[in-house]
């Protein structure tokens, strides 16, 4: 297990390597003006002549062949240097620092009610099975997965601020952005809900909280669709076993041969599931932070991409793939700890 | 038609979401091969010298029917509405073509590359194995909607752009599916048989090994194309896929985003230019989604 991990671990840099590479191979197709406009104010660049514009070329070395500048790249990544955003006008990895507690916040307030609900759904589900209830639950999941999540969002958006005024977008209202700028207010875990109570500012919690309900819902749905689908069908297998049966025949209330003796075991594929969750909550608020406009990994990443600021998208790749690979590695160390059946190696 | 398909058949058109799921897509083709008839693409704002409406060259750019973007509401004429001058209905009929195109297409060739990388990985083993299955690990730890967005962008925006981006990060599933099963077919007899016999190794892979392994890949490909079609209207709805105007589901709702809030005090407006072409988006992938699920059903009883 310990050399199993040790592998995997030691994978993880040369992973990394590979993915940086991809990325990095594909912005040659842009040729060397167009990396260049990444490095310069669009008002300036339009106006540059030729002469000017082979200069500023030759200055950043965007005329050096791939690998020179990606091991220039690579050695800044080793310094934790990881180029300028020109999208957040201050250095990638600053801007990435800044991001992330907002998007791991949003992801932690919504995997409560996500793995909450829909292991409690899948199991009543499972129970009931095709009684009325199941045929509700399971419509309730394949409409949930077949709903895009920008459609969903805008009409969370339509119903909860346009009409009801409930939850409006953005991340904190104006009042509460002034407070949070201003020194008083420490910055401890830099999330900001948590912040807000250390400061001992219920106000500016429950607007932060207000802020939230609105991406949750949206990401919610699809996700319990994905979730209690698992929990469903491991759970009917389960119930097929002979230990079940057994435990049915001595009399055991269905109750707890349903809680005590079915449910442990039908945990175990939905541990993954609730990792690869876990996972894509970090990596998937992309559409969500856009749609509600708020600060985070998802929309810096959008907005990078969408106006080719390479350094940054770079950054953000190298940030969502080790998201990955180590949220990967731990899912199946607790697989194999949760099931004695299966061996790494 | 033997008894074992027959037994199969059955057992699909018993399963009442099977059906929806069928009924949905035969509804959706029918409406794809038929839009010339149900949109004619025409604009009548032009006519001929005979009084005719105009011909559009291109049928997939809704022709602009009016000067005001604002949209208007659903009347006889135009029954789901008109949003930027143009019709919604002729936008949500011909954007079944898109959708199709979009999915088929994708799936198809992602498909095809994951068959042919699976296929060697599995067959060959050894470093080939190795190397094969450490360049899909890359390829899979990049998220896929990331991947597709950067690539898009990169490649310069549009439909054939997002399909091309979503081709190349799109096979891994396919790949791994396939060398699995490859590696469990390989050592039966009647490889092994083959093999003896002399049989070239494509000859082997694509006669013998493959027509056995092939179901789960076509299960899984149905089921993944839904949600592609779901990532290329998102990447149109962040403004790199289709550009507006074209008879694209997801973008005709990245325009609608300027007026979902509604005009000031009266949010359900507008309601129409999100719903029919959400609507028809929603209904496209629930229909493959059912369809994969029962397909599913059938030839892996062991999931419910």
């Amino acid at each position: 297990m310990t050399a199993y991990i040790i592998r995997r671990l030691l994978l993880l840099p040369l992973i990394l390597f590979g993915v940086t590479l991809i990325i990095f191979s594909f912005t040659e197709i842009l040729g060397p003006e167009k990396l260049l406009s990444a490095y310069v104010n669009p008002n300036v660049f339009d106006k540059l002549s030729n002469e000017d514009l082979d200069k500023l070329i030759e200055k950043y070395g965007l005329n050096d062949p791939m690998w020179t500048r990606y091991f220039k790249w690579l050695g800044g990544v080793l310094k934790g240097d990881l180029g300028w955003s020109v999208t957040a006008k201050e250095p990638v990895a600053q801007a990435i620092k800044e991001r992330i507690p907002y998007t791991i916040e949003l992801a932690l307030y919504a995997m409560i009610p996500v793995i909450g609900v829909g292991i409690w759904l899948g199991v009543a589900a499972a129970v009931r099975r095709d009684k009325f209830l199941d045929h509700f639950i399971r419509i309730f999941a394949i409409i949930g997965w077949s709903l895009p999540d920008f459609v969903f969002g805008l009409i969370v958006l339509m119903i909860f601020y346009s009409v009801l005024g409930w939850f409006p977008p953005g991340t904190m209202s104006g009042w509460a952005e002034e407070i949070v700028k201003s020194p008083e207010f420490k910055r401890v875990t830099h999330i900001l809900s948590i912040d807000a109570l250390i400061n001992g500012r219920v106000d500016i919690f429950w607007d932060a909280l207000r802020h939230l309900i609105g991406p949750i819902l949206t990401i919610s749905w699809l996700w319990w669709a994905y979730l209690l689908r698992i929990t469903r069908s491991s759970m009917l297998e389960v119930l097929g076993k002979e230990y079940v049966r057994t435990a049915r025949a001595k009399g055991v209330p269905e109750k707890d041969v349903i809680h005590k003796h079915a449910r442990k075991n039908a945990m175990i594929p939905v541990v993954t599931v609730a990792g690869a969750m876990v996972i894509g909550l970090l990596s998937g608020t992309v559409i969500v932070e856009v749609i509600f406009n708020r600060i985070g990994m998802g929309r810096f990443t959008a907005q990078a991409a969408t106006q080719l600021d390479y350094a940054a998208v770079l950054g953000s790749v190298l940030f969502y793939s080790s998201v990955l690979i180590i949220g990967n590695l731990i899912i199946d160390i607790l697989y194999a700890a949760l099931d004695p059946r299966i061996r790494l190696g | 038609m033997n008894t074992e398909l027959k037994r199969t058949l059955r057992k699909l058109f018993k399963n009442p979401s099977a059906i929806l799921g069928f009924t949905l897509l035969i509804f959706f083709t029918l409406v794809a091969i038929f839009a010339p008839l149900i949109a004619p693409p025409v604009n009548p704002m032009f006519p001929d010298e005979n009084g005719n409406p105009m011909k559009l060259d291109n049928p997939y750019i809704m022709p602009i029917l009016s000067w005001s973007s604002d949209p208007v509401a659903p009347s006889k004429d135009h029954p789901f509405g008109m949003i930027a001058g143009r019709d919604i209905f002729y936008g949500v009929v011909w954007g079944t073509r898109t959708a199709f195109k979009i999915g088929l297409i994708v799936v198809s060739a992602s498909t095809l590359i994951g068959l042919i990388i699976g296929s060697i990985a599995g067959y060959f083993g050894g470093w080939v194995d190795e190397f094969l299955m450490r360049v899909t690990d890359i390829f899979l730890s990049i998220p896929f909607l990331l991947a597709a967005m950067v690539l898009t962008t990169i490649l310069g925006s549009g439909l054939n752009k997002v399909m091309i981006a979503m081709v190349i990060f799109g096979w891994m599933a396919t790949a791994r599916l396939i060398r699995a099963n490859i590696l469990q077919v390989k050592e039966e007899q009647f490889v092994l048989a083959a093999k003896a016999l002399g049989i070239k190794n494509f000859i082997i892979i694509v006669r013998h090994i493959l027509p056995n392994t092939i179901f789960p890949v076509l299960v899984q490909a149905t089921m993944r194309l839904g949600s592609l079609v779901i990532t290329a209207a998102a990447l149109s709805f962040l403004g790199l896929g289709a550009p507006i105007g074209y008879a694209d589901w997801g973008s005709m709702l990245n325009y609608t985003r300027n007026y979902i809030l509604g005009a000031s005090g009266q949010a359900f407006t507008y309601w129409y230019t999100v719903f029919y072409p959400g609507m028809a988006m929603v209904l496209f992938v629930l229909a493959w989604n059912l369809v994969g699920d029962a397909l599913r059903d059938v030839f892996d009883p062991k999931l419910k």
